[in-house]
């Protein structure tokens, strides 16, 4: 779908990183109007990483842009299915059971 | 380490041992209550605390032995001699595991795990017999159930859920503050099962504005558990101060969450559809809620505005809450205050400090006698005078010196609890543990020392003293044997007893053992008590088989000598067929004493003053008697003269200080009677371990060095001289009255 290639991001989505992948990510929003992120190597994620996905996300809306994560590691995408977060993001992952209505 | 994990491994080695004993306890009295409570509490703390301070297999063991404990609690189990021992084991593995994080590790080793695993096996083999389906039962131990109470709406309707609502809005700084709320909310779902939760992501501002330092997050969540409001309170105690938690319980009013609603920062229509998502409301109730608000809103003013004597009788009146949420609420408040008020009050002081400062009072001690024996030769009256209110200023300052190294004998004696229960189990004996006098004080130190030689005299007590149960039958006693430990002060020691209603000490084989290994000669004839102390000396040991209790090759005269390091005295007094009491006497304290000063020629001695009974002047008596006529009753004595050694002419008046110990009196002829002296106790040196007769040193105010006479062994020269001597038959024998070898 889209040409650019998928930012990869390999360091832990944590709160020791979060200011750097803070602006790296606006960047690469900046930068594109389809950001694809693959984070597949991210091997742990806490709280201040969800955040900065939740503002990537919300960031995209503004922005009228889109923002998919197509690849998630196993630390990533638990946090997200613990945080029931899924419906919110919206991206292919495993289907909420807590969305029914 | 950091310092909460190491707060963490005090606090739990005090709770395990709360937990232990609070399980021995239990198999006395299986149906208290209370005492299941605090175990489970205890349980659940720490595995509360590990949890925060993510040490998993602590937290996933002890959660192990906390759904055990639940299922007590519940009645569900029943309380059994082997589900006791279990939980013992399992106490006792947790334990190691807090040894495992102290010494800073990963995980505990192989042997450790697999003995983990061992018990969880049979933990789960218990908790398998609860019903047939144990998958069943542990969703049914979920739920809330409280019959008694039953909770009725009072306007508004109630909201049709059995689960808690939790709701926590976390401060900006929490994660500066090193917490990751995804951690807590994480172990708040090992309380109980998540049903739904909503992350709250509203507080987060535009790109520019947001630092990704700060925490903007949210959650609402319904729990289903069992645990009380206050537990899952304490899920958020490290961020308690930083963050906006609110809790509401299972089938709380809807205007209460109409409430909750409002009174959170988000939006009222998107929170809402928030809890109509994560399951706490339905949308009926919402649209009902919200349109009653304005209602509800008056009603609780009105609420608010009358008088309110007890916030939580008032909502427990109108069946508002259940009464178990007050209950918890009060208990934990009071448990809290409790725990304030008690570390209040004390003060945790180094060793060390305290020894300094017993060491300086020592040497104040001998200044201060310095000073005052300068004041009197001075002979100037207000000299003397201001030296006294001076010496009695150090006197006051010494006893509450040694009193801050004073602690009660108590919890060495309740440790042995465990150990007399263990080792009946073990040799298949009902053996019961009498404690009295607990609250008898004695130095650190010394109780330190004592609990080896203690626990190698009880175990003696449990596997030689009591008999087999057929046995205790036959003999027409109870079946379930006793063995008490008693602790008392008598003049200036303390008296530790342990005693059993046992066999008694068999008087022959002792003989026959102690001719045997050549400890007494043949022909000699012993006192029954001299035969019992027997056993006492180095090499002896009666029972041919050897348990892993006692007889491990390492003696009584091991425990004897150990005593006796401590300036102590142990001795054993038997009754065939009825029992054994051994005595231990110890010193109060090892470092400064009252004493009392006598000189013998030139030289000058201490006798601590809390032996002294009398002192009488001693005339016309036959020089080659060893005792006196006393108001009737022989009186032995000891001329120190003659003890030791001591050139020159006696005076023509000579004085007798009568001293007792343990029970037994004695006189020791001296030539002059000095006074009181405070006496800072030197230990001789490693050259004098054999000198009898004398205690150790200390130094006059005049700087000379007198020595402490060692009144127990002097007591037991003079009384076994006696008693000797008053046997028939060992006239004989040439009197051994001065053993100082």
């Amino acid at each position: 779908m889209s040409s650019t290639q998928p930012l990869v991001i390999t360091e832990d989505l944590t709160i020791y990183h979060a200011l750097e992948q803070k602006q790296l990510l606006l960047d690469a929003l900046a930068a594109s109007t389809e950001l694809e992120l693959n984070l597949s190597q991210v091997s742990e994620m806490d709280t201040a990483g969800l955040q900065l996905l939740v503002l990537l996300k919300k960031e995209a809306q503004r922005a009228k842009k889109c923002v998919r994560i197509v690849a998630h590691s196993q630390a990533v995408s638990s946090v997200i299915d613990f945080c029931n977060m899924a419906a919110e993001f919206g991206d292919p992952l495993v289907i909420p059971a807590h969305e029914a209505s | 380490m950091d310092e909460i994990t190491s707060v963490f491994i005090q606090e739990s080695r005090e709770q395990l041992a709360e937990m232990e004993s609070g399980l021995l306890q239990l198999e006395q009295n299986p149906d208290d209550h209370d005492n299941i409570n605090g175990i489970f509490r205890a349980a659940h703390t720490i595995k509360g605390g590990s949890g925060v301070i993510e040490c998993h297999f602590i937290e996933s063991f002890t959660h192990r032995v906390e759904n055990a404990l639940d299922a007590l609690r519940n009645g569900e189990l029943a309380v059994s001699p082997l589900l006791a021992t279990l939980l013992l084991e399992c106490c006792d593995h947790m334990v190691s595991l807090i040894d495992v994080l102290a010494a800073e590790n990963d995980a505990p080793d192989a042997e450790l795990k697999a003995s983990g695993d061992l018990l969880t096996e049979r933990l789960k083999d218990f908790l398998d017999t609860i019903g047939g389906n144990p998958a069943a039962s542990d969703a049914s131990q979920l739920t809330v159930a409280d019959d008694t109470v039953e909770v009725e709406s009072s306007g508004g309707g109630i909201v049709l859920t059995d689960s808690w609502h939790i709701s926590v809005r976390f401060g900006e700084n929490v994660l500066r503050g090193g917490m990751d709320p995804l951690s807590f909310i994480r172990y708040l779902s090992t309380l109980g099962e998540i049903l739904g939760i909503e992350t709250i992501t509203d507080a987060m501002p535009a790109a520019a504005e947001m630092d990704p330092e700060s925490c903007y997050i949210g959650f609402e969540i319904q729990l289903q558990t069992r645990s009380s409001k206050a537990d899952i309170e304490r899920v958020f105690d490290f961020v308690r101060e930083d963050c906006d938690l609110r809790i509401l319980p299972p089938n709380s009013k809807l205007s209460e969450y109409i409430k909750h609603i409002q009174e959170l920062p988000e939006d009222t229509m998107r929170l809402g559809e928030i809890l109509v998502r994560c399951g706490a409301l339905t949308q009926a109730e919402v649209d009902q809620g919200l349109s009653d608000q304005k209602d509800s809103a008056e009603k609780i003013e009105l609420d608010n505005a009358a008088p309110q004597p007890q916030l939580g009788e008032i909502l427990v009146e109108n069946k508002v809450v259940h009464k178990e949420i007050v209950d918890a609420a009060i208990s934990k408040q009071a448990q809290v205050n409790d725990k304030k008020a008690k570390d209040a009050r004390l003060v945790r002081v180094q060793a060390d400090k305290l020894d300094q400062l017993i060491d300086l009072v020592g040497e104040l001690v001998i200044a201060g006698a310095s000073a005052n024996l300068l004041a009197q030769n001075s002979k100037q009256g207000d000299l003397v005078e201001a030296t006294s209110v001076l010496s009695r200023l150090v006197e006051n300052i010494r006893d509450s010196a040694l009193q801050l190294r004073m602690v009660q004998i108590g919890d060495t004696f309740t440790r042995f609890n465990r150990v007399v229960r263990d080792v009946s189990k073990e040799l298949g004996k009902e053996i019961e543990l009498v404690i009295s006098g607990a609250e008898t004080e004695l130095d650190k130190t010394v109780v330190e020392k004592i609990g080896d030689p203690l626990m190698h005299l009880v175990r003696n007590s449990l596997d030689h003293g009591i008999e087999p149960t057929a046995v205790r039958l036959e003999r027409g006693k109870p079946a379930c044997g006793r063995v008490s430990l008693n602790a008392y002060h008598d003049s200036g020691s303390i008296v530790i007893e342990i005693s059993d209603d046992g066999g008694g000490l068999n008087k022959e084989r002792i003989t026959a053992k102690a001719l045997e290994r050549g400890i007494i000669q043949p022909g000699e004839t012993l006192s029954d008590a001299e035969v019992v102390n027997l056993i006492f000396e180095p090499g002896f040991s009666t029972v041919e088989k050897v348990s892993n209790l006692s007889g491990r090759g390492v003696g009584m005269d091991v425990v004897r000598r150990n005593i006796q390091s401590l300036r102590g005295a142990v001795d054993v007094a038997s009754v065939e067929g009825e029992g054994a009491t051994f005595t231990i006497r110890l010193p109060l304290t090892l470092a400064i004493i009252d004493g009392f000063l006598v000189g013998v020629g030139k030289a000058a001695y201490v006798i601590p003053l809390d032996t002294v009974v009398e002192c009488i002047e001693l005339k016309n008596l036959p020089s080659d008697r060893n005792f006196m006529n006393l108001r009737g009753e022989a009186l032995p004595f000891i001329r120190l003269r003659e003890l030791f050694e001591i050139p020159g002419e006696c005076p023509p008046r000579e004085s007798i200080v009568v001293v007792q110990f343990a029970g037994h009196r004695a006189g020791i002829v001296v030539d002059q009677l000095m006074g009181e002296f405070q006496t800072v106790i030197k230990p001789l040196g490693v050259m004098f371990p054999h000198l009898r007769g004398i205690g150790g040193s200390t130094i006059l105010g005049s700087g000379e060095v007198a020595l402490i006479l060692d009144v127990a062994a002097l007591v037991h020269t003079v009384s076994q001289a006696e008693e000797r001597k008053m046997l028939p038959g060992r006239n004989h024998q040439p009197t051994t009255a001065l053993p100082n070898n």
